[in-house]
């Protein structure tokens, strides 16, 4: 087996997950072009997409196709087609290789799944600034590109506590939708489908939850970087029941390399939190150096931002709005740091990484000063590397590395 | 060969390469810097030859050779690497053992470095991506005024007034500059302005604590830099001994280090 062979394990249900994923993509396809009977509602990562469901929509993420342009890192052929009609280079790249890449009219999709031509076509757009401004700007663009309706959520920001008041809020918002909803998709608000789909995407997010979780084991069956491409159906497709039956084989999968105790990382030494975005188009290279430093990255908040456990569909209104509401992007330092200090010790973190990532302030936790106090405060190194999620334009190649290796450096010194 | 031998550190950084021998009482027999350029094997290979030739040594006397730098994966004959950060805590903390913080001003990143009283490092940090406050700053300066690199140091100090360098941008730094020699402002006011905007880019990277030492080529050739530290940050600021060899010469210790774990054969 080669060196390389040996680093990245591959994990089996991956072939299962690509079927999931292009059935998704090849419906929205068919849908898109007429051939079969649907709408579609283009949505924010976390936006209201369990009430879209209820309406019958077939839900698309540009988030999702931000990650894609990211990791086949087709992204930096079209951030600058952006930028040159009035998208700075330092807004959201997702929003400006989407925007960039439509411009050009080509997606990195039509590779991944051949026959697909363009992205599909929206009949509305929804989104909720739970976790920035910058989505229902790049909603905005599309629905004037598009002429149809864009519905939002505009979320109260960056709370201690989500009040009484916040809730009473994102639920007037959300039913608000309700009748443009309607007029779109041609069918009347069902409760009972609403809170089917929320029952759905609660069992979906308790069971991304609970792999997630298997992290905490020693040696971590997997790792951040496995997580972030396996995190497609949670995304995408929480509210259906493709995305669960996906998840439960993984469990078995990832709960057999518990049992019969391999590892991902081979003679894992050490465990880390990655904290911001991922750099999509370096995820190969960076989970690679971390296996031959042999450390692991065993919890981010990116990936955990797609647990809710607020849903229920016994109160489906007001408990969607508490789980899109008291999201970690949406809160205040304080409750942030007291969350990953919650996960260092669940995890037995030894490092963590904040990723500063140039065009996503918002998923950027090392400007107020974080690192520091977490570093006083749990005795442990923070490194904080300056890149982004989208733009390599913003990324040191040779300084990162640097940066990384001398972090487990100082862990070996720590260690002894 | 007991604990005999002799211990190569080879630094080969973005703009200079950097060798240092020692022997096991940790003393540093020669050292060589040469321009990187392109081959950076090459260049590794140039200054570990010369650095022996300078002590008078074949190469079958060194027993390890400790890699460190920008291009430390680039050194095929070297027995490990370790990086910069690692290496200046090294080699600063041989001379102060005590709690230091070492600041490097290189020719492409800077780095703050705290260690403690134990030289245990307690935290690092290295310069964004962007070369405002290193060495290549002054170089792209000096180029741009047209006055030869050696000549900075001597002519800020001729000035007790600098001028003020507002930008963040190596590019708008040079218009910048332009604009202040348009408008008729001494040049040895300019050349102190541009050192104190290295020192100020350095300052807002990280704070300090216990003594700090100053390595690194800049202030090798321009010890103004340590001096305008000083002034701002309110503290003594140390300029280390041989502050452009310091990576090489932690690269030699941790050699000798590696050496004398492993039982000769």
């Amino acid at each position: 087996m080669s060196e390389k062979e040996l680093r990245r394990k591959e994990i089996k249900a991956a072939g299962d997950l690509k079927r999931v994923m292009s059935d998704y993509y090849y419906r929205m396809d068919r849908i898109s072009r007429g051939e079969e009977e649907g709408k579609i509602a283009w949505c924010s990562s976390v936006g209201p997409a369990e009430l879209l469901r209820a309406f019958g929509f077939e839900v698309y993420y540009p988030e999702n196709h931000g990650a894609t342009l990211g990791a086949t890192r087709t992204a930096m052929d079209y951030i600058p087609l952006a930028n040159a009609i009035g998208y700075s280079p330092e807004i959201c790249s997702y929003l400006t290789s989407d925007v960039g890449s439509y411009l050009k009219g080509e997606t990195p999709l039509s590779r991944l799944y051949p026959g697909i031509e363009s992205v599909p076509k929206p009949d509305l757009l929804a989104y909720n600034t739970n976790q920035c401004r910058d989505v229902q700007e790049w909603f905005e663009f599309y629905g004037r590109e598009f002429d149809v309706p864009v519905v939002g959520i505009n979320s109260p920001r960056a709370l201690v506590e989500v009040r009484d008041i916040d809730i009473a809020n994102v639920v007037g918002q959300l039913k608000a939708m309700i009748p443009t909803l309607e007029e779109v998709s041609g069918q009347k608000f069902d409760i009972d489908g609403f809170k089917e789909s929320l029952r759905l995407s609660r069992r979906c997010s308790e069971l991304w939850g609970e792999l997630l979780g298997l992290a905490k084991h020693l040696p971590s069956p997997w790792t951040f970087f496995d997580g972030t491409i396996h995190m497609g159906p949670a995304v995408c497709l929480r509210g259906t029941q493709e995305a669960i039956d996906y998840y439960e084989l993984l469990k078995r999968e990832l709960k057999e390399r518990i049992e019969s105790g391999v590892a991902a990382v081979d003679g894992e030494r050490f465990r880390l939190y990655w904290e911001g975005m991922p750099i999509w188009g370096k995820l190969r290279d960076l989970s690679e150096q971390f296996s031959e430093l042999r450390a692991c990255v065993v919890v981010s908040t990116y990936c955990n931002s797609w647990i809710f456990s607020a849903f229920d569909e016994k109160n489906p209104f007001e408990s969607m709005a508490q789980a899109y509401t008291e999201i970690f992007i949406n809160r205040a330092e304080r409750v942030k740091e007291e969350y990953i200090e919650r996960m260092v010790r669940e995890y037995q973190v030894d490092g963590i990484i904040f990723h500063d990532s140039r065009t996503c302030p918002n998923n950027s936790n090392a400007r107020y000063s974080m690192p520091q106090r977490l570093e006083k405060r749990l005795g442990l190194p923070c490194l904080v590397i300056d890149a982004d999620l989208n733009d390599l334009r913003c990324y040191s190649e040779e300084q990162t590395r640097t940066n990384i290796e001398a972090l487990i450096e100082q862990l070996e010194e720590i260690r002894g | 060969m007991g604990d005999d031998g002799y211990f190569v550190g080879l630094d080969i950084g973005a703009v200079t390469t950097k060798a240092v021998i020692v022997d096991t009482a940790k003393g540093i027999l020669a050292s060589f810097v040469k321009k990187t350029g392109a081959d950076l094997e090459g260049s590794a290979n140039e200054a570990f030859e010369e650095a022996l030739k300078r002590a008078g040594l074949s190469r079958e006397e060194i027993r390890s050779i400790t890699a460190t730098g920008f291009g430390r994966k680039s050194v095929p004959f070297a027995q490990e690497t370790v990086t910069e950060i690692s290496c200046h805590s090294r080699g600063c903390y041989h001379y102060f053992p005590q709690e230091i913080t070492v600041v490097d001003i290189g020719g492409q990143d800077n780095k703050i470095i705290r260690l403690n009283a134990e030289g245990k490092r307690v935290g690092f940090k290295i310069n964004r991506k962007c070369a405002a406050g290193t060495g290549a700053f002054l170089e792209e300066m000096a180029y741009r005024l047209d006055i030869p690199l050696g000549d900075l140091d001597g002519l800020a100090r001729s000035s007790s007034n600098a001028a003020e360098i507002g930008s963040y941008c190596t590019v708008f730094t040079a218009t910048e500059v332009l604009d202040r020699i348009r408008r008729g402002e001494k040049i040895e006011e300019i050349v102190r302005g541009l050192f104190l905007s290295v020192v100020k880019r350095v300052s807002e990277m990280g704070t300090f604590s216990g003594r700090v030492i100053v390595t690194g080529g800049v202030v090798a050739f321009n010890p103004i830099v340590a001096e305008l530290l000083s002034l701002r940050s309110g503290k003594e600021v140390e300029i280390a001994p041989h502050p452009q060899e310091m990576g090489a010469f932690g690269a030699a210790l941790f050699a000798l280090e590696r050496a004398q774990k492993i039982p000769p054969s």
